[in-house]
């Protein structure tokens, strides 16, 4: 019984002399080779080159700076009631006098931190977020792990760079 | 004294008030209210976050009131009737109240320490709508201290006079009060002196806002991060009945024990709640219960949540013995008995921590 139309019967005759030398099937599949040399490349070299994710990607998040390069993050806390995978966890501190300059808000995250074992960058801290502080960017993915010690992003890995700003399409 | 709130009959005691009758009944009838205090006398009547519909005076006289009434304030007459979550005008009424709540208010919540157990946070959540329509500057002031251990924030008040009242009563002579009119109404201590009373802390737990907040616990963590437990120690002050509140092994805040509206059951003086915050201090009697709608109850999986009640009296209400009219013998159905079936219900009025208990006992006698 046939199930489907794949299957091919196979023709068991006895091979011609021309068969039988294999030389042309040979040259016929260096052809095919010789024909790839001459196409573009699917692959790209990785760590070097990267691909556009599209502009909702969610990879290595950032805690975002305002135009005065001052800290939106007020530990409040959304994200990490938000995060399903309990990733995200912070310590609060209060703006002394004289940090205005550093931070928007009288309360300040002294400790962020993500842990990126468990986070599954489903970005519903982003969206939480009262305060527009944190994102997953869409241009950069969480490097890999070499041992447990980089697993933790503490703020150093994670506040945004004023001398590369982050920027999405919408936004500019 | 009978009195009829959205159509559920209560029998009350003449001089309830219309909101007392409708907590009688249960949360899903009872008015919100933002400055009524049941333990602080003469508390109400100033935020119209209750106010209700009487389509019915009374017996004798039942004409509607031609406006609506603030239930916290407003006494039941026999026979009358309220329309409170029925009612359109009454919801309409409300939305325009949380409107007028928050023209001042900051909206400062990720910042402010009471997030997450704020009236003003559940009575604008559940109440009102997401805009606003005002576009003038809010009144900003700057904050002061109140003695050592708490901060007023008179930004974020709305003037429900309910620390005027705690500090009335625990004092007996007037230290703290309302300066100014209007608009430029504050909250102060006469010239910022310092409250030493012992019980002052106590104006910390009654204010539904973030005015009045504890400066040991500020910033330290978020309510919803935090454990909830029940603890007493011996006070020669107080009754040393509190809820401390942990994050890790630490006790970052000592409050006073709460009821199911919010209220402060017990004062708890200045020594238990600024100064004994070692796990050593206290005897724990175990995990408090928060209620299953408060963001307090997140990642608290699962124990210790007041389920909400209403369901389970419903189905009691309902209540049908399925033998009756209809022969059942040859089916082999093992009823509950009615009366183990009303084990499981709460009465009406009864707080929901009762009703889990029964519960409870009645898992355990199985």
């Amino acid at each position: 019984m046939q199930l489907t139309n794949r299957s091919k019967k196979i023709d068991k005759s006895e091979m011609s002399l021309a068969e039988r030398m294999y030389l042309p099937a040979i040259a016929s599949g260096m052809a095919i080779t010789l024909k790839h040399f001459f196409k573009k490349k699917p692959t790209i070299n990785y760590p070097e080159q990267k691909r556009y994710l599209g502009p909702i990607f969610r990879g290595h998040h950032i805690l975002k700076k305002d135009e005065a390069g001052r800290e939106r993050c007020t530990a409040c806390g959304l994200c990490a009631v938000a995060c399903p995978a309990e990733a995200i966890s912070m310590v609060a501190a209060e703006r002394q006098s004289g940090e205005e300059h550093l931070y928007r808000e009288e309360k300040y995250a002294a400790v962020y931190e993500i842990n990126m074992l468990r986070c599954i960058f489903c970005g519903l801290c982003e969206e939480a977020c009262p305060k527009q502080a944190i994102y997953l960017r869409h241009d950069e993915f969480v490097p890999v792990f070499m041992s447990r010690d980089e697993v933790i992003y503490g703020k150093n890995k994670l506040v945004e760079n004023m001398d590369k700003r982050y920027l999405r399409e919408g936004w500019k | 004294m009978k009195v009829t709130i959205d159509n559920i009959t209560i029998e009350v005691e003449p001089g309830t008030t219309i909101l007392q009758a409708a907590r009688k009944i249960g949360p899903e009838v009872a008015p919100p209210a933002m400055c009524y205090y049941e333990p602080l006398k003469a508390s109400g009547g100033k935020c119209r976050a209750c106010l209700v519909k009487v389509t019915a005076g009374s017996e004798k006289d039942p004409r509607p009131m031609p406006k609506l009434v603030p239930s916290c304030i407003t006494q039941v007459q026999d026979g009358m009737i309220v329309e409170n979550t029925v009612n359109e005008q009454v919801l309409e009424t409300r939305k325009g109240i949380v409107e007028f709540l928050l023209l001042n208010h900051p909206l400062d919540c990720p910042i402010c320490d009471q997030a997450g157990e704020c009236h003003l946070q559940d009575f604008s959540f559940q109440h009102g709508v997401q805009q606003t329509r005002y576009e003038e500057e809010r009144r900003t002031f700057e904050k002061q201290d109140l003695g050592p251990n708490i901060q007023l924030h008179m930004t974020r008040c709305i003037l429900c006079y309910r620390c005027v009242f705690t500090a009335d009563q625990i004092t007996g002579n007037r230290v703290h009060g309302v300066l100014n009119r209007g608009d430029h109404a504050e909250i102060s201590t006469y010239i910022e002196k310092a409250i030493d009373n012992d019980f002052s802390g106590n104006v910390i737990d009654v204010c539904p806002v973030g005015a009045l907040t504890d400066k040991t616990y500020r910033f330290k963590n978020r309510v919803w991060f935090t454990k909830p437990v029940d603890a007493h120690c011996d006070c020669e002050k107080c009754s040393g009945k509190v809820t401390l509140w942990y994050r890790g092994d630490e006790v970052i805040r000592v409050t006073a024990r709460k009821n199911q509206w919010g209220e402060v059951l017990e004062f708890i003086c200045n020594t238990c709640r600024f100064e004994r915050k070692n796990t050593a201090d206290w005897t724990i009697e175990g995990p408090t219960k928060v209620a299953r709608h408060s963001v307090i109850s997140a990642n608290k999986y699962g124990a210790n949540k007041i389920v909400p009640e209403f369901a389970r009296r419903l189905a009691a209400s309902q209540y049908k013995d399925v033998h009756e009219g209809r022969d059942t013998s040859q089916l082999n159905i093992k009823q509950l008995p009615e009366e183990r079936f009303k084990q499981l219900i709460p009465p009406a009025g009864e707080s929901a921590v009762a009703g889990i208990r029964s519960i409870q006992n009645w898992a355990d006698d199985k």
